[in-house]
């Protein structure tokens, strides 16, 4: 028992060491992308069901510099009821936004197309809100070949 | 970058009321998302088109807000009920406050 650590001491910091590393690692990590926050904002904590919603966008991406995708949305598009919004996010991505469309009445149809990037293969999650603040979702995976991020 | 112009197409120039209309539109823009870095190490700055408008007649029919997620040269696709006469009036706004401004005339009959 003289200076230094003895075995048990040693073990812990170790232990300690570990734990801190990982917590390091892991807290950026999930704070990076900000998919689920983003879709809780938007709907104001509602959970969106899975319908009406169609999100168009290919099963395998060669490219994810550039990947097709059209949103459509159920709707009658009338004065009294109508799509107001569709938010799209990506979870795989350095951030989770990826478009926003705000529709009107006067599109006559809530469809939207636009081409996007991915960085790995990843779930695409659309939510549409409608006017009177219900939310509708979809969800589809794309399998990417090449990331679209660069670097 | 005012210089840049569009590429805007609609399905018809011509349109029966009730009619929908479809709009093209393309812009060459090079989207940089901030992300990238470099062959020195240095970070590129962001460089995005975030925000699309497209009015008819002075009336705001649709609009998106892009992300960095959203490719290099933009292409954005939407439809519009023909309603009146008057010019199809598209904006992109940069970051840095320029703006893209493209024009199509639509008549309605």
């Amino acid at each position: 028992m003289t200076a230094g650590c003895n075995r048990r001491q040693a073990l812990l910091l170790g232990v300690g060491g570990v734990a801190l590393v990982t917590g390091a690692w892991v807290a950026p990590a999930q704070a990076a992308n900000d998919a689920q926050d983003l879709v809780t904002k938007f709907t104001g904590g509602k959970k969106p069901q899975e319908a009406r919603v169609k999100l168009d966008l290919p099963e395998i991406a060669e490219n994810g510099n550039t990947v097709p995708m059209t949103v459509s949305v159920e709707s009658p598009m009338t004065d009294q009821a109508y799509c107001s919004e569709v938010l799209v996010v990506a979870d795989g991505n350095p951030r989770g936004g990826v478009v926003r469309f705000h529709f009107s009445p006067a599109n006559g149809v809530a469809e939207a197309n636009t081409r996007i990037r991915l960085a790995e293969t990843q779930n695409i999650t659309a939510v549409a809100k409608m006017n009177d603040g219900s939310c509708y979702m979809a969800v589809k995976q794309v399998k990417v070949t090449i990331g679209g991020c660069g670097g | 970058m005012s210089t840049v112009k569009p590429r805007i197409k609609l399905d018809k120039k011509e349109a029966k009321k009730g009619d929908l209309v479809e709009v093209k539109a393309l812009v060459s823009h090079v989207m940089e998302t901030g992300q990238r870095k470099d062959s020195s190490g240095t970070p590129i700055p962001r460089k995005i088109l975030n925000k699309f408008t497209c009015t008819v007649n002075g009336k705001q029919v649709f609009a998106a807000d892009f992300e960095p997620a959203v490719s290099a040269n933009p292409y954005i696709q939407f439809k519009f009920k023909a309603v009146e006469s008057g010019p199809v009036v598209l904006t992109w706004t940069d970051d840095d406050g320029t703006q893209i401004v493209g024009e199509e005339q639509i008549t309605v009959s």
